[in-house]
Protein backbone atom coordinates (compact mmCIF):
# COMPACT_ATOMS: atom_id res chain seq x y z
CA UNK A 1 0.00 0.00 0.00
CA UNK A 2 1.26 3.42 -0.68
CA UNK A 3 2.37 5.97 2.25
CA UNK A 4 0.47 9.02 1.66
CA UNK A 5 1.87 12.10 2.77
CA UNK A 6 0.83 13.73 5.54
CA UNK A 7 2.07 17.15 6.03
CA UNK A 8 5.10 19.10 4.73
CA UNK A 9 7.07 22.29 4.18
CA UNK A 10 9.54 24.10 2.41
CA UNK A 11 12.00 26.87 3.53
CA UNK A 12 14.82 28.60 1.61
CA UNK A 13 17.74 31.13 3.33
CA UNK A 14 21.13 32.33 2.78
CA UNK A 15 24.08 29.81 3.03
CA UNK A 16 25.28 31.71 6.16
CA UNK A 17 26.64 29.83 8.90
CA UNK A 18 24.35 31.75 11.60
CA UNK A 19 21.72 29.66 9.65
CA UNK A 20 22.75 26.18 10.59
CA UNK A 21 20.59 26.77 14.21
CA UNK A 22 17.90 28.14 12.49
CA UNK A 23 17.97 25.52 9.95
CA UNK A 24 18.07 22.55 12.60
CA UNK A 25 15.19 24.07 14.75
CA UNK A 26 13.04 24.71 11.84
CA UNK A 27 13.24 20.49 10.92
CA UNK A 28 12.74 19.88 14.40
CA UNK A 29 9.85 22.00 15.16
CA UNK A 30 8.42 20.64 12.26
CA UNK A 31 8.90 16.88 13.44
CA UNK A 32 7.79 17.80 16.76
CA UNK A 33 3.88 17.21 15.27
CA UNK A 34 4.99 13.63 15.38
CA UNK A 35 5.69 13.48 18.88
CA UNK A 36 9.08 11.56 18.63
CA UNK A 37 11.18 10.44 20.76
CA UNK A 38 13.92 13.15 22.55
CA UNK A 39 16.74 10.74 20.52
CA UNK A 40 15.33 11.34 17.46
CA UNK A 41 15.17 14.90 17.63
CA UNK A 42 18.85 15.16 18.61
CA UNK A 43 19.53 13.35 15.75
CA UNK A 44 17.64 15.01 13.42
CA UNK A 45 19.18 18.21 14.33
CA UNK A 46 22.36 16.56 14.06
CA UNK A 47 21.87 15.26 10.46
CA UNK A 48 20.50 18.51 9.02
CA UNK A 49 23.08 20.41 10.75
CA UNK A 50 25.94 18.39 9.02
CA UNK A 51 24.08 18.81 5.22
CA UNK A 52 23.72 22.67 5.99
CA UNK A 53 26.97 23.18 7.24
CA UNK A 54 28.32 21.20 3.76
CA UNK A 55 26.66 23.30 1.85
CA UNK A 56 27.80 26.31 3.40
CA UNK A 57 31.49 24.74 3.80
CA UNK A 58 31.91 23.31 0.77
CA UNK A 59 29.10 23.91 -2.08
CA UNK A 60 29.59 27.41 -1.64
CA UNK A 61 33.07 27.60 -0.44
CA UNK A 62 34.68 30.83 -2.23
CA UNK A 63 31.53 32.99 -2.95
CA UNK A 64 31.53 36.20 -1.30
CA UNK A 65 28.20 37.41 -2.24
CA UNK A 66 26.09 34.82 -0.10
CA UNK A 67 22.65 36.52 -1.58
CA UNK A 68 23.86 34.32 -4.58
CA UNK A 69 23.85 31.03 -2.69
CA UNK A 70 20.59 29.51 -1.64
CA UNK A 71 19.81 26.58 0.71
CA UNK A 72 16.42 24.92 0.02
CA UNK A 73 15.37 22.31 2.86
CA UNK A 74 12.09 20.66 2.29
CA UNK A 75 10.27 18.05 4.56
CA UNK A 76 7.37 15.29 3.85
CA UNK A 77 6.06 13.69 7.01
CA UNK A 78 4.22 10.18 5.63
CA UNK A 79 1.40 8.59 7.19
CA UNK A 80 3.47 5.85 8.25
CA UNK A 81 6.04 7.97 11.03
CA UNK A 82 8.57 8.50 7.98
CA UNK A 83 10.14 11.40 7.97
CA UNK A 84 11.56 12.46 4.48
CA UNK A 85 14.13 15.64 4.31
CA UNK A 86 16.10 17.06 1.31
CA UNK A 87 18.51 19.53 1.76
CA UNK A 88 19.72 21.12 -1.43
CA UNK A 89 22.27 23.72 -2.95
CA UNK A 90 23.13 25.11 -5.79
CA UNK A 91 26.85 25.13 -5.05
CA UNK A 92 29.92 23.36 -6.71
CA UNK A 93 28.57 19.46 -6.42
CA UNK A 94 31.11 16.64 -5.38
CA UNK A 95 32.88 14.81 -7.92
CA UNK A 96 33.02 11.72 -6.58
CA UNK A 97 30.26 10.76 -4.39
CA UNK A 98 31.43 7.30 -3.43
CA UNK A 99 34.76 8.62 -2.63
CA UNK A 100 32.59 11.75 -0.28
CA UNK A 101 31.17 9.20 2.22
CA UNK A 102 34.08 7.47 3.15
CA UNK A 103 34.98 8.09 6.51
CA UNK A 104 37.45 10.52 7.27
CA UNK A 105 37.26 11.70 3.96
CA UNK A 106 37.79 15.48 3.18
CA UNK A 107 38.62 18.11 0.52
CA UNK A 108 39.09 20.61 3.38
CA UNK A 109 42.52 20.95 4.83
CA UNK A 110 42.52 23.94 6.73
CA UNK A 111 39.23 24.24 8.37
CA UNK A 112 39.59 21.58 10.87
CA UNK A 113 36.96 19.15 9.57
CA UNK A 114 37.53 15.67 10.74
CA UNK A 115 35.50 14.36 7.12
CA UNK A 116 32.84 12.39 9.37
CA UNK A 117 29.57 14.45 8.35
CA UNK A 118 28.69 11.77 5.91
CA UNK A 119 29.23 8.85 8.29
CA UNK A 120 27.07 10.78 11.22
CA UNK A 121 24.42 11.40 8.52
CA UNK A 122 24.33 7.59 7.80
CA UNK A 123 24.53 6.33 11.26
CA UNK A 124 21.84 8.76 12.46
CA UNK A 125 19.10 8.27 10.16
CA UNK A 126 17.24 4.65 8.40
CA UNK A 127 18.28 6.25 4.71
CA UNK A 128 20.63 8.34 2.98
CA UNK A 129 20.98 9.20 -0.84
CA UNK A 130 23.35 12.10 -2.40
CA UNK A 131 22.98 13.37 -5.75
CA UNK A 132 25.32 15.60 -7.21
CA UNK A 133 26.28 17.65 -10.51
CA UNK A 134 29.44 19.06 -10.70
CA UNK A 135 28.67 23.15 -11.22
CA UNK A 136 25.11 22.12 -10.43
CA UNK A 137 24.61 21.55 -7.15
CA UNK A 138 24.31 18.83 -4.76
CA UNK A 139 21.08 17.20 -2.97
CA UNK A 140 21.14 15.04 0.23
CA UNK A 141 18.07 13.12 1.13
CA UNK A 142 17.62 11.77 4.47
CA UNK A 143 14.56 9.67 5.73
CA UNK A 144 13.87 8.73 9.41
CA UNK A 145 11.33 7.29 11.16
CA UNK A 146 9.40 9.39 13.79
CA UNK A 147 7.57 6.77 15.79
CA UNK A 148 8.51 5.19 18.48
CA UNK A 149 8.55 1.39 17.13
CA UNK B 1 28.10 28.63 23.19
CA UNK B 2 30.15 30.28 25.82
CA UNK B 3 33.56 29.01 27.22
CA UNK B 4 35.17 29.53 30.79
CA UNK B 5 38.48 27.81 32.00
CA UNK B 6 39.97 27.71 35.36
CA UNK B 7 43.55 26.93 36.32
CA UNK B 8 45.24 24.92 39.13
CA UNK B 9 48.69 24.53 38.95
CA UNK B 10 49.72 22.19 35.79
CA UNK B 11 46.17 21.72 35.01
CA UNK B 12 43.67 23.78 33.50
CA UNK B 13 40.04 22.74 32.61
CA UNK B 14 38.06 24.79 30.21
CA UNK B 15 34.21 24.36 29.99
CA UNK B 16 32.65 24.77 26.87
CA UNK B 17 28.66 25.79 27.49
CA UNK B 18 26.12 25.16 24.71
CA UNK B 19 25.92 23.98 21.03
CA UNK B 20 28.94 23.45 19.23
CA UNK B 21 28.65 23.40 15.20
CA UNK B 22 30.18 25.06 12.02
CA UNK B 23 28.85 28.70 13.09
CA UNK B 24 30.59 28.76 16.59
CA UNK B 25 33.63 26.25 16.23
CA UNK B 26 35.81 29.09 14.86
CA UNK B 27 35.28 31.02 18.05
CA UNK B 28 35.93 28.45 20.23
CA UNK B 29 39.14 27.07 18.33
CA UNK B 30 40.68 30.68 18.96
CA UNK B 31 39.42 30.93 22.85
CA UNK B 32 40.68 27.49 23.88
CA UNK B 33 43.87 28.19 21.88
CA UNK B 34 44.70 31.32 23.84
CA UNK B 35 43.87 29.31 27.53
CA UNK B 36 46.56 26.55 26.27
CA UNK B 37 48.96 29.37 25.22
CA UNK B 38 48.39 31.82 28.23
CA UNK B 39 48.40 28.94 30.87
CA UNK B 40 50.79 26.42 29.43
CA UNK B 41 49.03 23.78 31.23
CA UNK B 42 51.12 20.07 31.35
CA UNK B 43 47.24 18.79 31.29
CA UNK B 44 44.58 20.39 29.32
CA UNK B 45 41.29 19.55 30.38
CA UNK B 46 38.07 19.81 28.00
CA UNK B 47 34.88 19.56 29.65
CA UNK B 48 31.90 19.31 27.44
CA UNK B 49 29.49 18.04 30.48
CA UNK B 50 27.05 21.24 29.36
CA UNK B 51 27.46 20.92 25.72
CA UNK B 52 23.49 20.26 24.13
CA UNK B 53 24.51 19.90 20.75
CA UNK B 54 27.35 18.65 18.69
CA UNK B 55 28.19 17.86 14.88
CA UNK B 56 31.23 16.72 13.03
CA UNK B 57 32.60 20.44 13.74
CA UNK B 58 33.11 19.76 17.29
CA UNK B 59 35.02 16.46 16.72
CA UNK B 60 37.33 18.79 14.32
CA UNK B 61 37.38 20.80 16.94
CA UNK B 62 38.68 18.03 19.70
CA UNK B 63 41.16 16.34 17.04
CA UNK B 64 42.61 20.42 16.41
CA UNK B 65 42.79 20.53 19.84
CA UNK B 66 44.77 17.36 20.17
CA UNK B 67 46.77 18.69 17.62
CA UNK B 68 47.43 22.25 19.30
CA UNK B 69 48.29 20.55 23.18
CA UNK B 70 51.08 17.92 21.59
CA UNK B 71 52.98 20.85 19.77
CA UNK B 72 52.86 22.79 22.81
CA UNK B 73 53.61 19.50 24.93
CA UNK B 74 50.49 19.23 27.02
CA UNK B 75 48.16 15.72 27.40
CA UNK B 76 44.32 16.81 26.54
CA UNK B 77 41.75 14.41 28.07
CA UNK B 78 37.67 15.22 27.56
CA UNK B 79 35.44 15.45 30.34
CA UNK B 80 32.43 14.38 31.37
CA UNK B 81 31.25 14.23 27.61
CA UNK B 82 27.53 15.27 27.70
CA UNK B 83 25.13 12.18 25.81
CA UNK B 84 25.01 15.03 22.61
CA UNK B 85 29.05 15.02 22.71
CA UNK B 86 29.63 11.75 23.59
CA UNK B 87 27.34 10.48 20.46
CA UNK B 88 29.56 12.18 18.08
CA UNK B 89 32.93 10.84 19.16
CA UNK B 90 31.64 7.28 19.42
CA UNK B 91 30.82 7.63 15.97
CA UNK B 92 34.18 8.53 14.78
CA UNK B 93 35.93 6.57 17.03
CA UNK B 94 37.65 8.97 18.74
CA UNK B 95 36.72 7.63 22.26
CA UNK B 96 40.02 5.33 21.16
CA UNK B 97 42.34 8.07 20.01
CA UNK B 98 41.30 10.80 22.53
CA UNK B 99 41.44 9.95 26.55
CA UNK B 100 37.90 10.78 28.18
CA UNK B 101 37.04 10.91 31.94
CA UNK B 102 33.61 10.24 33.28
CA UNK B 103 32.30 10.88 36.61
CA UNK B 104 33.83 12.99 39.33
N1 LIG C 1 27.10 20.18 -0.49
C1 LIG C 1 28.35 19.85 -0.89
N2 LIG C 1 28.89 20.46 -1.98
C2 LIG C 1 30.14 20.15 -2.40
N3 LIG C 1 30.94 19.22 -1.81
C3 LIG C 1 30.45 18.56 -0.74
C4 LIG C 1 29.14 18.85 -0.22
N4 LIG C 1 28.93 18.03 0.84
C5 LIG C 1 30.04 17.31 0.98
N5 LIG C 1 30.97 17.60 0.04
C6 LIG C 1 32.30 16.96 -0.12
O1 LIG C 1 32.30 15.73 0.58
C7 LIG C 1 33.36 15.71 1.54
C8 LIG C 1 32.97 14.92 2.76
O2 LIG C 1 31.90 15.55 3.47
P1 LIG C 1 31.74 15.24 5.04
O3 LIG C 1 30.64 16.05 5.58
O4 LIG C 1 31.68 13.76 5.24
O5 LIG C 1 33.13 15.72 5.66
P2 LIG C 1 33.65 17.23 5.84
O6 LIG C 1 32.54 18.19 5.67
O7 LIG C 1 34.83 17.41 4.97
O8 LIG C 1 34.12 17.22 7.37
P3 LIG C 1 33.15 17.30 8.66
O9 LIG C 1 31.74 17.12 8.18
O10 LIG C 1 33.57 16.16 9.52
O11 LIG C 1 33.38 18.61 9.28
C9 LIG C 1 33.69 17.17 1.80
O12 LIG C 1 35.00 17.37 2.27
C10 LIG C 1 33.44 17.79 0.42
O13 LIG C 1 34.54 17.59 -0.42
MG1 LIG D 1 30.72 17.95 6.65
Amino acid sequence: MADRVINGMKIEFMAKSVNESFARAAVACFAAQADPSVAVIADLKTVVSEAVTNSIVHGYSGVEDKSLCPIYIQCRLFESGRLVIRIKDRGRGIEDIETAMQPLFTTDLDGERSGMGFTVMKSFTDGIKVHSRLGKGTTVTLEKRLDRK
Amino acid sequence: MEIRSEKNEGKTVAYIYGEIDHHNARLAREKLDKIIEHDRPISFYLDLSSVSFCDSSGLGLVMGRLRKCNTVGCTLTVQNPSGAAMKILEIAGMDRIIRIEKGE
